[in-house]
Order: C-alpha cells, then structure tokens, then sequence
C-alpha cells in the first residue's frame, strides 16, 4: 500500500486527497479499536481534549474530540484545541502516517520543524501514545505453553531466558532450549574428532535468580524521600544514609526533581548537575546505561561521570601502547582462535584468568563445553593466580599462584629463561617486532645490574625457580595459548599498582613466541566462537536510542540505520568516575579519559572544574552499586553527607548501597517489565563482536513479561515524565512508546530480512545461522604474522591510524609489535612509574612498602565475584546469598566471605566460618572466613561488589558487615597519569571479630 | 517399566550452583499440587552441594559433590512416613505427598542422607521430587539437568537392566553405599569426593641450581608392602597418586631417577598428602 500512496502522492493534488482519506482512517481506526479492545475504550477515558491534525497552511485538516471515551472527529480546523499534529505538506504526512512509517522522513521532519506537535507535553504526549497503542493493538506476543501459562523471551547480563508466566506472575525463568526451526550450530573438526556445541543456550547464576529479584523484598516500590530533606527548607544534608525515608506521590518525587534542575541550572548554570551510572544496568539495547539514559541527561545538559576502563586497566594504559586494540581497550582480538586452538595449540596458559568465574563478560557459561572439549583432547593447561580459581579446579592442570601484583616479575624470568636457552621466535621477532634487543638487555641485567632470573623472582613472585624453568621451558617448546584475563584482556592482575606492568609483559612474551602463528594466540577457548558477525544486530554500547554520537558507538552502524534525533550534551565538564568524592569534597580533581579512537586519546588529561563550569551541586544518580565497586569506597559514604551536595536523586530498581544516601528515590522497574530488545552477550563498542563468546548468536526481544511492580516504572517513563516537565518530552521520545521504539530498532538490524516483526515478537527469538566452513574468519594475527594485509573483520585501527597502508600493521606507530613503546616515548619517556618498555616496579602497596606491611601482613585480592555480576544478584534477599560459596548465615545475617590460607587463619586463632575484621587505615569490613589452601599464606582472596552496604556505626567511619571490600582497597591510582583502579594491591589485617 | 536415573559426573561439577538455583526458581512460591508444596525462600537445599578441598598448598584439588533425594529403590522414608504419606511411582521417583505427609516430621530423620526438610510454616517435610510435575507434562529433563552448564548431571529413564550397563560401562557408584538404600541416584569419578591422593614434586640440584625432576619413576607400596601403583614425573617432577582410601595408614613411595639414588619416603596416610618437594 505504502508504495501506491507514494507514486499517488507525486501529485500534489492527489497527496492532498490521500492526506484526507488516512485522517479519516485514522477516526475509523478509533472507532474500530475501541470497539474490539475494551483497554483502549478505557484508554480513551483517561482525557478530555481536542486534537487537530493539520497541514501547515491550515489548507486541510481534521479534528478528534476526545469526550468522556467517546472520539468525534470532523474535517476541518478546530478554533481551540489542546494539541495540534502540524505537518509541513501532505506528502511528509503520508511518509510518517501510512503504515509502515518512514523513521527517517519523520526525523527529517521533526528537524526541519515540518513536522510539529503544539500543546502541553503531557497531553501531547498523549495524544501519540494513544495512537501507537491504537497501531499496535492486538499484538500477539509469546507461546501458550498450556495451563494458561505463557513463555517469554529477555535477555540478561547472564545470558537469554525463557520466562513463563502465570496469571500476571513470573513462574519460571530457564535457559532457551532450541526448536528444530532453529539454526543448526557449527561444528569444528580437529585431531580426529568433530566437536558441536549443544543447540541451547547456558545462563549464569545471577540470572536463574532473576525471580527472586523481581518480587524482593529490598524492591522500591513507590517513590520516596528523606525525612529530613526539605526542598524549600532544611536539607540536612549530613542525614544522608543516616535518616529514614517516608513514601511520597510520584507527581511529588516528579516536581521535587524537574524543580532541582530548574533551580541548579539556574542558580549555578551548566554543568553543576553530575550523573553516573554503574559499569552496569540491565540488559537491553534501549535500557543500558548507554542508552535511554544519554538521550535524558543529553537534552537536561550535565557534567557526566566519566568511566574508567573498568576491568581493562593494565591493558588499556598499558598493553594498548605495544599493540594498539585502542578500540578493544588495548585487549587483542580473537576471530578464528577456537578453531585454532582445537586444531594446533599444545598447551593453555591461563594467567589471572578464571572464565568460570567470570563467564569472559556476559557469556554465562558459553565458553565452558570449549575448554571440556580441550580437556579431553588432553592439551594441557596451567593455570597462574594467587587463588585456585575455579577454572583450575574444574579442569586441572598445574597452579602457580604469586605473590598478588608481582605478575609481571614472573613474566620476565620466563622471558629470561627463554633468551637465556634460546627459547623464543628469533626469526619472528626480528621479522615483526621493535626494541627487543633494547629490552632484552634490561632483562639480562644489563641495564640495572639485575639479570631478571628465576631466582630474582622468587624474592617478588615466590614462584619455585625450579617451577619457573619449567614452566618457561615447557611454554618455549609448545605452541602456546596465552589466556591473559577472563576474556581475551581483562584480568585481577591489569587491576594492582603493577597492573601495567603485568598486561604489557603479556604482548611481550607472546610477541617473543609468533603471535599469529597457528597454535599461537591470546585466549582461553572464551572468544573467536565460528559465528556470523556480518548479520547486523547492535551492542548495547551503539548507545540504542541515546542519539549520543559522542559518547557511544551509535555513528560506526546504527546510526546511519536508525534514524533518530541526535542528541548532544553542550556541556564540557567532565568528571572522573574514581575521583568523584574529590570533585564534591575538594572541589577539583582530574582525569584521563577513556578513549577508544586512538592510543594516544588517553594522554588527554582533563580537570575538574573545567574552566567556566560550576561545581556539582546536584548529583542524579542511576542505581547504588559505587559503595561496592569503586575503590576507597568509605571516600563516597563521606562525600554524600556533604553540603557541598545540594541535592541527590537516585533511580534504582533496589534499596541498597548508595539508593540509601539519596533525598528523593525514584523507582525503576527491572527489564522483566518493560519492553526492550538485545542480543545475547552482544556489547559491541570496546568488545567488537563480542557474542563470539557464545556458542550462537542469539537476538532477542525482551518481552514486557509482567506490569511493573507496585507504581515502579521503567526508565523511560520516569524520564519521559521528568521530559514533560522541562519541555523536551516530543525530542526525547520523538511521539512514541519504548515498544516502538523496539520495533524501530529492529528495523534498523538485518533480522527483519530473514524474520518477520509478527514473528519475532512472538517467538521472542532468532538464532543467526552459523557461516559455512569455507566462509569462517582467518585466525586473528595470521595475517600478521604472514605479512599480509590484515583480513581479520574489524573496522579498527582506524585508517588514519595505519602508517604505512590501511591494513598493513598494527596501529602502533612502527605497525609492529613495539617492546619499546613509540607512543610512550613521545608521551612520557621518563615516567618512571610507567617506563617506554615494561620494567618491573614493586607494588606501591606491597610486601616492599615495609611499614604498612609490618602493620598489615596480608595482601588481599578481590576479583570479580563469582555468582554475583557487580552488585546483580548479590543482596536484595535472592537466592543467590543461600550459596554457601557467596555469603555465609551467621545468627540470621548472611556476611560476604574471605579466604584465608589454614597457617595464617592458625596464627590468628581464625577457625572455619568464624566472623573475622578484614581491616587497614582505610576501614574495616565485617566477614565470615573460609580457612582454605586455595591461597598461599600471606594473600586472603574475597570479591569486590558486595551489593550490601551495612556501616554498623556511623556511615563512612565504621565497620560495614555488607561486605563491601572496596572499603579497604586504595583510591591511588595505579600510575598518576590515568584513571585507574588498583584494587588488587590492598595490605589488610585480619582478626577474629568480636563484636 | 523404565525409571528415572540420575548421573552426576563429580569430575565435571564446578558448584556453579546452577542446579541449586533452578530448582529454587521452580519450587519457591510455586505450589505444585500432588507433588511438593512451595519451598520456603531460605534454608532448603533441595539438592545440597558439598565442597571437598584436597592436599595442601601449592597441591590441591577441589571437588563438588551435589546430593538431591537418592530416590531410593529402597527408601527408608516410605517406611517411616504414616499413611502411605510418601511412595514410589511405578517410574521409581520418590514422592512425598504434601497433604498426607503434613506434621509428618519424624521422616526427615528417616533419611540418612539428609535429603529431607522441614517447612516450618506449612508443616510438611519436602525433598526433591525429581520435577515430577514437568516429567508428567512432557518435559525430557529435570530443571537442575536443564540449567546445567557442563553436562555433570543428566537424567536417563531406562530399564533397569539397561541401567547396569550403564553403571559398568561409566564405571558409576552410589554415595555412601553403606545405608544399603538402593539410590536411583548415581555418580561418576566419586573417589574426587571420597577418598584422597599421595602427591610429592621431585627435584635436584644441576650445576648450582634446583631443577624438577621431570621422568622419575615415583612407586607406591602400602602397609603391607604390596606395591600399589606406580607413575612417572611430569615436567615439574609432580607426581599423584588418586583414589586411595583415607586413614588407610602407612604408605611408603620409593623414588628412581637415572643417575640419582633412590629414595624412599614413608608417609601415615590420613587425608589427602603433599609431600612437598623432595631434593634426591
């Protein structure tokens, strides 16, 4: 039909016509939907009010009077009514109005002002919403499962589920079993055998709690505020995570918060408003933090919380500067390596690498049958962290665990073992490599006076030398995979004051190995799965419907497929997210960015207060995870309760952590209860391709399964109504509701070629078919170590960044592997906290710091928490505390838990689950212990992102038994010149706790 | 008739728990009428996982041994439950019936392997009922098998005969085979929970410095001087010897390595042992 209209309408006249004809339609419409639907009939009670839609010239046009749910419409122009649908001529208004509408001549229209919408935007909005639930009425979605049970699809950070619900109640959440319709999976054939994975998908633990999470008990309800925060009086700001709440209206909550911006912006002018949000929200390509978020605070104008290379440390100010992967955040790729890996590797290295932990990011337990399938093709694996992780105790293999932040002095001995016995790629360093004879003489002693030996390291990383020339000799001889972190990247060891140090020796050993060469690679079998990744369907970090073509991927392939109104923040001021206590205590801080063009982004520092910016004084911020996840955490407790703060809002799902120290709550409801629309593992951005983890692409449409919980609201509603309130509701959802925009999404992906929208919404999923064997991708660093142009299907480094031809080398400056480093040397060459080739520096915070460490003998690590996913999962009463391995019951409270080595829990008189106070300068935090040989004596192991922040005194300045171990981590980061967390260098005390 | 089996594979669990969860996910606040009353939100452990750690630092192992209801073909449960309060369906799986069993405590004791609870506010004993709910609506698998990432538990409904193929072949045991229940329940490589290993890392000087001993021949004798079993060192002159029993009592391990004197060393076998390194 559209393409009639579109020849009918080259006639002006005819388009005129037609333009008639569809408003009456539309009235039949109304008539017919509020016929077959009683919820639009009760929809149209909702207002009184009079719409006109109209052309500009007011040549035609037809009203709608909405009366006590009747709908009277007639042809003409209406004297008064409440809302007015302009268009700049008939043939704009059959674009956007003929089914299916043109996104991008309705974008156009609404930026050439030739599509228009006058009247409050509350009714306005209304009015549009009215209309889309009109279109979409009688959407089927989901599968009768029988038993008036239906089954849903969504998608979480764990992995995609089916959801079955009964009578408005979530009854079940499981992985997603295939159907026969189903695309077949891959399959690889190495050394005889043919290996397949199962047609389903694994999900992680925090997601098989989702139940319990939805219907928690710690669930905000309804908005709230502090009881003694007076807008208009007393704020009493020192009460913040001290006093109680008392339940308001959401029109109260709505107005306090639009009436702060006015007034902030006001009073102080751009940029005194801060927002931030954890490194994670809940799935979904609209929902993430990346997403609705950015298209809200874009048009409010705000001084945003830039994020640190969280999890990335080491690699990006580090490793970034030997290989490039800016747009990887210094961590390599990894096409083709399964299949490499199966077919020519000898042996696993994994070096602070526990993907069975961490399930690589996102990746539930997609990568785990991969390293089975190793395992049972008998290549061996060796696993190097301080603790026994659990992918060492799952599949075996020999364990070395140093010294915590003395990584890098382990990787030298072996690189000195190496040149020492001859053990390394001569003819491929030579070949493919810069600076390593330059290198090699720090490494023999040369430089210093101090031969990097085995026997050298034991003083640092205490690994055996023995153990060390075996290892080196072992590795030296057989084509080795290098898994440096849980993914390719990542990593506890990138997260210490020598995390640099650490990730940048990785690219070295394996650049004295043949990097590229077969059997020869980064990774642990967690990425480079066979998959299609020339099938379009965004990650989360495109930015959705953010607009942000700044601050997300949105301008490399969304964009140009998802016509939507750009959105920019005008204010300059930034704030870095590890130094936000500085900003509001001291008044100034500054940072280093995190920047994903090109290496040298990250040389860029930036300080706080930018010149002609105000202060913070209000901070909106999303969710409560800070106090368990940032460094020196009691810093923010004490930044809360400041005056300095004028104002605080937070809009959190639950009341936990930092949702405690706000003065207005607003309640978000979970992606259960909304409407959105993903892919499974699929982040795009910093992890190009990134579902080549999973063992299928799977796209998905997260069904709204259930109404929101109590008066809870989605994202966009509550940034809808904040919208309303300061006159950008039309720009910030563009006319329509979070499940067109889903649609629109879609539409911009290529599964609407191989599925339709009817389908897709119903059956909730679509797996991409795997490509054929001959179509797979080369093997990651083949081509470079082969000399060829690089063949592998990223679009970085950028063209620009290449030297001597797009394709040819790295992005480094030489487009070699650089052991010394060019971009270091232009940068810095005499930083000795972070030199032009990798040295090794002891810890700042570490056994050689001998004050603190006579007062504090324990060196604690806290990785990414194995059942939790940052502070998902854990607290809010789910199920995942009744893990003995999470938290421990101790008289009715479950405490988080730290390991302790058998001698030093002895020492201390510590027995098995006894309550003990892990402690330094910094604070104190209330644990269970677990008396464990899974750590040497000397380091405890806990995990960081404790959801619970419990002080048992005074906040910021006692104990806290919620478990946030970031409270005693340090707030220093790893080298001055970046914006960087090191909290696996982190000297405690332990005691029994008798409290 | 064909009945239900369960498999866990002990080599393969990581306690990643997801059993655990998905079968709280399935029972609490749901209510399955004829099979099991809803879970309480804490305290059940349906299918209760128990760690073992082995050896010393820097030698371990960990091992994860997950027990649901053994579903004994014997079950002691039916006998001390009143009223025919829990039986055994023809396809072997053990129900308690949640209306007839209530105030029925005395049965959580029946079971030795604490596979019962006690729902304190309902009043009933619970257990798992093998989700005989979704067996009887067409599902193929238990909701702890579905959510299982490694493949460690998997269900089977075969003839028994079939079945003691299986066990052979998979070289399968119950837990705990002394309480003589007939669990319909079985496990493979169990010895990683139930018994423990001699391990020891060999070494010697060269030219000044420690070397592992890598392709010595590490033999095992035990109390009665009857050789047990012998290995080799690998690459870092490690060596394990698995499956022995614990507090099994004196062993002693003689060490060849060419060109080295052997060595013999005499360990008093409680739990799991490293030795530690060994300089011939």
């Amino acid at each position: 039909m559209k393409s009639i209209v579109n020849t009918l309408s080259k006639s002006l006249p005819l388009a005129n016509l037609l333009f008639s004809i569809v408003l009456l339609g539309v009235r039949m419409l109304f008539g017919l939907t509020a016929m077959r639907f009683p919820f639009f009939k009760s929809r149209l009670k909702e207002k009184n009010l009079t719409v006109q839609i109209k052309l500009k010239d007011n040549s035609r046009g037809r009203y709608f009077a909405i009366r006590d749910g009747k709908v009277i419409s007639k042809s003409g122009i209406y004297a008064s009514p409440d809302v007015t649908m302009i268009f700049g001529s008939a043939r704009i208004a059959l674009d956007i109005l003929v089914p299916p509408r043109d996104q991008l001549a309705m974008v156009n229209a609404m930026k050439s002002f030739q599509l228009w919408l006058d009247g409050t935007d509350e009714l306005s909005y209304w009015w549009m919403e009215t209309l889309s639930l009109m279109l979409n009425a009688g959407t089927k979605y989901g599968t009768k499962v029988g038993k008036d049970v239906i089954r849903y699809t969504s998608n979480t950070n764990g992995g995609p589920v089916f959801v079955y619900v009964k009578d408005g109640r979530i009854i079940r959440i499981t992985p997603i079993e295939f159907d026969n319709s189903d695309a077949k999976p891959w399959t690889i054939k190495a050394r005889g055998r043919a290996f397949t994975p199962p047609r389903k998908t694994t999900i992680s633990p925090h997601t098989l709690v989702f139940k319990s999470m939805i219907y928690s008990p710690d669930r905000i309800l309804y908005p709230m505020k502090r009881v003694d925060f007076d807008p208009n009086g007393e704020r009493n700001c020192q009460n913040r995570g001290i006093s109680g709440y008392k339940r308001i209206s959401w029109q109260e909550a709505l107005d306090v918060v639009a009436n702060e911006i006015k007034r902030v912006k006001r009073n102080y002018g751009p940029g005194a408003i801060l927002n931030g949000s954890g490194s994670h929200h809940l799935w979904g390509n609209l929902g993430y933090w990346l997403g609705i978020r950015l298209r809200f605070f874009n048009n409010v104008g705000w001084t945003p919380v830039v994020h640190n290379p969280d999890s990335w440390e080491g690699w990006y100010w580090g490793a970034m500067h030997h290989w490039g992967h800016s747009m990887r955040l210094g961590a390599p790729e990894s096409y083709g390596t399964v299949e490499d890996c199966l077919k020519e590797c000898e042996m696993v290295v994994f070096w602070s690498s526990d993907p069975e932990a961490t399930s690589g990011v996102y990746g539930a337990f997609e990568g785990t049958v991969r390293r089975q399938w190793l395992k049972e093709l008998g290549i061996k694996m060796v696993h190097i962290d301080p603790f026994y992780n659990h992918t060492a105790a799952l599949f075996g293999g020999k364990w070395f665990a140093p010294r915590p932040a003395t990584g890098n002095s382990l990787a030298l001995a072996i690189a000195y073992v190496w040149i020492t016995e001859g053990l390394y790629d001569k003819e491929y360093v030579a070949r493919h490599t810069i600076g390593f004879d330059e290198w090699k003489d720090y490494i023999l002693g040369k430089e210093d006076g101090t031969p990097k030996t085995p026997e050298w390291q034991e003083n640092e990383a205490g690994i055996p030398a023995k153990d060390v020339r075996a290892l080196a000799r072992e590795w030296g001889t057989k084509r080795t995979y290098l898994a440096a972190g849980g993914i390719t990247g990542f990593g506890s060891a990138c997260r210490c004051a020598t995390g640099n140090e650490w990730a940048r020796s990785m690219v070295c050993l394996m650049a004295m190995q043949g990097l590229g060469k077969p059997g020869v690679n980064m990774g642990g079998m967690q990425q480079g799965t066979p998959l299609d990744t020339s099938f379009y369907f965004p990650g989360y970090a495109e930015g959705g419907m953010s607009g942000d073509l700044a601050a997300t991927a949105l301008g490399v392939s969304l964009f140009s497929r998802f016509p939507q109104l750009p959105t920019v923040n005008t204010v300059y001021q930034r704030v870095p997210r590890l130094n936000i206590p500085e900003a509001i205590l001291d008044g100034h801080t500054y940072g280093y960015p995190t920047d994903s063009k090109t290496i040298e982004g990250q040389f860029l520092r930036f300080d706080y207060p930018a010149p002609g910016y105000p202060p913070i004084k209000m901070y909106y911020k999303y969710g409560g995870s800070h106090i368990g996840t940032m460094p020196e955490t009691n810093r923010y407790v004490r930044a809360y309760r400041s005056d300095n703060l004028e104002f605080v809002v937070n809009q959190s799902i639950w009341f936990e952590g930092e949702a405690k120290f706000a003065d207005i709550i607003l309640p978000a409801c979970t992606s259960f209860e909304r409407w959105d629309i993903s892919e499974f593992a699929n982040c795009g951005g910093y992890v190009q391709h990134s579902f080549n983890q999973c063992n299928h692409r799977v796209i998905l449409m997260q069904h709204k399964c259930i109404e929101p919980l109590g008066e809870s609201k989605s994202d966009f509603q509550i940034f809808l109504e904040l919208a309303k309130r300061l006159g950008f509701a039309a720009i910030f959802s563009e006319g329509v509701t979070e499940f067109d925009w889903c649609k629109r999404l879609f539409d911009a992906t290529d599964v609407p070629k191989v599925m339709s929208w009817k389908k897709f919404l119903k059956k909730g999923y679509y797996v991409v078919p795997a490509p054929k064997e001959e179509l797979r991708h080369p093997v990651s660093f083949r081509w470079f170590a082969e000399d060829r142009l690089k063949d592998t299907p990223e679009i970085a480094p950028l063209p620009a960044d290449y030297t001597e031809q797009v394709f040819r080398g790295l992005q480094t400056q030489s487009g070699k592997l650089e052991f010394v480093c060019s971009s270091l040397k232009r940068f810095d060459p005499d930083d000795p906290e972070r030199p032009v080739m990798t040295k090794y520096i002891p810890s700042w915070e570490g056994h050689h710091t001998t004050e603190l460490f006579q007062k504090y003998p324990l060196q604690l690590i806290t990785p990414h928490p194995r059942y939790s996913f940052h502070t998902m999962g854990d607290g809010k009463d789910s199920w995942i505390n009744d893990i003995k391995d999470h938290r421990v019951p101790i008289d009715g409270y479950y405490y988080w838990i730290v390991r302790i080595n058998s001698k030093d829990a002895e020492a201390r008189g510590i027995k098995e689950s006894a309550l003990v106070k892990v402690f330094n300068d910094r604070g104190a935090v209330i644990c269970a212990a677990q008396v464990t040989e899974r750590v040497p004596p000397g380091t405890v192991h806990s995990y960081e992102s404790a959801a619970i922040y419990d002080p048992i005194g005074e906040p910021g300045l006692s104990p806290d038994r919620g478990g946030c171990m970031n409270i005693l981590t340090p707030s220093r980061p790893m080298i001055k010149k970046s914006h960087s967390f090191a909290a696996n260098s982190c000297l405690v005390q332990i005691e029994k706790w008798t409290g | 008739m064909k009945k239900w089996y369960l498999i866990i594979d002990i080599e393969k669990c990581g306690n990643c728990n997801n059993c655990f969860l998905s079968c709280k996910d399935e029972h609490v606040d749901n209510d399955w009428p004829g099979y099991s009353a809803p879970q309480p939100n804490r305290g059940q452990k349906w299918i209760n996982i128990h760690g073992k750690e082995r050896g010393q630092y820097p030698f371990i192992d960990v091992a994860y041994l997950p027990v649901p209801c053994m579903h004994c073909a014997n079950a002691p449960c039916i006998k001390a439950a009143k009223d025919g309060a829990i039986y055994k369906r023809p396809d072997g799986i053990i129900i308690i019936d949640p209306v007839k069993a209530k105030g029925q405590k005395n049965v959580i004791n029946a079971c030795p392997y604490g596979a019962i609870w006690w729902n304190e506010e309902l009043g009933v004993p619970q257990k798992c009922a093998f989700c005989a709910h979704l067996l009887d609506d067409g599902w193929m698998k238990t909701r702890c098998v579905e959510s299982c990432p490694t493949g460690a538990l998997s269900v089977h409904c075969v003839e028994d005969a079939e079945m003691q193929e299986i066990i052979k072949a998979e070289k399968l045991e119950v837990y705990q085979p002394e309480h003589k229940t007939s669990p319909r329940v079985y496990y493979k490589n169990l010895h990683r929970f139930t018994r423990c290993f001699i391990g020891g890392s060999v070494a010697v000087r060269v030219d000044g410095k420690d070397e592992c001993a890598e392709g010595a021949t590490v033999t095992i004798f035990n109390a009665a001087n009857k050789k047990v079993s012998q290995c080799v060192t690998d690459n870092y002159g490690d060596f394990k010897f698995d499956n022995l029993e614990e507090n099994s009592g004196k062993y002693t391990f003689q060490i060849a390595y060419a060109g080295y004197d052997t060595k013999t060393i005499e360990v008093n076998l409680k739990k799991s042992l490293y030795a530690g390194t060994i300089y011939l």
